[in-house]
């Protein structure tokens, strides 16, 4: 059974660090948020798959801690980003925007407060 | 796993293998997809399903009713919380125009009216309206001011004069 363990771990850490990759190579804050959430999922994950496999169940309150981290985590980046649009309005270039949003012409507003 | 014999493991085993794929190609559409609303696609995939199945997976190898239960509250916590999380940053990614337009085929907030969230935000107002809320700006001081009322009471007559 060594190799498909071996195969199970494999595939979430080549995964995590796909997401590692995104999470550095991102250009927009919220491009790190989705790498943060799916870096933290494939660690739920993997504490999951250790604890299945080595019939280990002290690491389950773990997963319960991680779980919560992604979801508070994430709505406080979410906000924080909401914030900023709210404050600053048109300054899209601080935050570095995806070359998506060149396309859109006046979206953001023109003029700064 | 140095023992696996049963079935029930073998089950185990191909769930925990289905959960680590879909991680796998979460990392893969995270690395190759090209705006934040196609890596949330991506990268959602083992929020709900990846992570529903490595549990089943979990849930049959541990024995132990602690570890089962503490295990159905991870999954129907990812449940529950996934959908919010993905709102709240498909939202601010759409607000920020973090959204490919030409890769969509329905733009449904495209009609609202634009900057109506900046110009809120030059006026000190509530911190996160809707995304299609209006630029009009008559009827958002009755929606703050009527905080003894319930929601549907406050949203309904702000929401008339939009259409």
């Amino acid at each position: 059974m060594t190799p498909v363990v071996a195969l199970i771990f494999g595939m979430l850490g080549l995964g995590a660090v796909l997401a590692m990759i995104r999470l550095a190579l991102g250009p927009s804050l919220l491009d790190r948020v989705v790498a943060t959430d799916t870096i933290l999922v494939i660690v739920t994950a993997g504490l999951a798959v250790h604890a299945a496999v080595n019939r280990d169940p002290t690491v389950v309150p773990v997963l319960v801690v991680v779980a919560l981290l992604v979801f508070v985590g994430a709505i406080s980046v979410a906000r924080y980003v909401g914030g900023m649009l709210l404050r600053t309005g048109a300054d899209v270039e601080e935050l570095g925007v995806s070359p998506a949003a060149e396309q859109v012409q006046g979206h953001e507003g023109t003029e700064r407060p | 796993m140095n023992d696996v014999e049963s079935l029930a493991d073998w089950i185990a085993l191909a769930c925990l293998l289905t959960g680590a794929f879909l991680c796998l190609t979460a990392g893969v559409g995270l690395l190759r997809f090209p705006d934040v609303l196609s890596r949330m696609h991506a990268g959602t995939k083992p929020q709900v399903m990846g992570v529903l199945l490595i549990m089943v997976g979990g849930a049959i190898r541990l024995s132990g009713w602690s570890a089962t239960w503490m295990l159905l509250l991870v999954a129907v916590f990812q449940l529950i919380t996934a959908p919010v999380n993905a709102h709240m940053v498909s939202r601010i990614a759409y607000r920020r125009g973090h959204v490919g337009r030409d890769s969509l085929f329905v733009d449904e907030l495209g009609v609202a009216p634009r900057g109506a969230e900046v110009t809120a935000g030059e006026e000190g107002r509530r911190g996160d309206q809707p995304a299609d809320a209006p630029i009009g700006d008559e009827t958002e001081p009755q929606v703050d001011e009527d905080d003894g009322a319930g929601d549907q009471a406050v949203d309904e007559p702000a929401r008339e004069p939009r259409g």
